[in-house]
């Protein structure tokens, strides 16, 4: 478990693996068509509570006959949640230097 | 090896996606096309993707440009200028409806590339106003 930011908490930690996610989900994408490649994620959470090595394989809702596990509707849902999800930390973090901001200026 | 950027992994998945839709095309030029002997007929081009890995992320190239194995489909046709001996003409084997579906399917995933490199630059940019 990394010790949380005194300014930020957790999110600048998230935000960084919210970002590792987008590309092991870009990787995804980019293979989609590559015969024998497996998709990969993040177990975010695991990563978050200070796992090591938190990149899991996909499990496919059908397996293909080439090998390859990218299913591009399970990318896509992933990488859209991904993406919203980066931006909610980054609004996190921009409140917060908000709130610091007026605080530091005393309400003026 | 240097790490792959979120783009290096669009770009070169689009590029790949790119040299496939070729091969479609020339596939489909190509369809139809007759020749002297076996030999010469076209044979169907196919790209093989392989898979790039560098820290920890992955990418996609194209490892070569593979020929069909499929035997070029013999037709007799005497009057034609290019007949052999036996009055026959090769066709070239190309699966017109397998190239059809070829290409929907390379134009979605090129698309997908594209939407990533969007994603990715709206999201770069926002980190880069963060606090503001």
């Amino acid at each position: 478990m990394t010790t949380p930011d005194p300014l930020f908490g957790i999110s600048g930690h998230a935000l960084q693996l919210r970002q590792e996610r987008l590309g092991l989900l870009a990787s995804n994408i980019a293979n989609a068509a590559t015969p024998g490649f497996k998709a990969r994620d993040l177990d975010f959470r695991a990563a978050l509570d200070g796992a090591r090595d938190a990149v899991r394989y996909r499990v496919p809702v059908q397996t293909s006959l080439d090998g390859n596990s990218v299913e591009l509707s399970v990318e896509q849902a992933e990488f859209a949640e991904n993406a919203v999800q980066y931006r909610t930390t980054l609004s996190f973090i921009t409140g917060r230097v908000g709130t610091i901001m007026a605080a530091l200026k005393g309400g003026e | 090896m240097t790490p792959l950027s979120l783009f290096d992994i669009a770009a070169r998945g689009m590029s790949a996606q790119l040299v496939r839709l070729n091969t479609v095309a020339s596939n489909l030029a190509n369809a139809g096309s007759v020749a002297g002997s076996a030999d010469a007929a076209y044979r169907p081009l196919k790209p093989v993707f392989a898979t790039t890995y560098a820290g920890g992320l992955a990418t996609v190239d194209v490892e070569r440009i593979a020929s069909g194995t499929a035997p070029p489909e013999r037709r007799h046709d005497p009057a034609h200028p290019l007949a052999d001996a036996n009055g026959d003409v090769w066709v070239a084997p190309v699966d017109v409806n397998q190239e059809i579906v070829e290409m929907t399917e390379t134009a979605r995933q090129y698309a997908n590339n594209v939407e990533v490199m969007a994603t990715a630059k709206t999201l770069i940019l926002d980190t880069l106003r963060m606090g503001k």
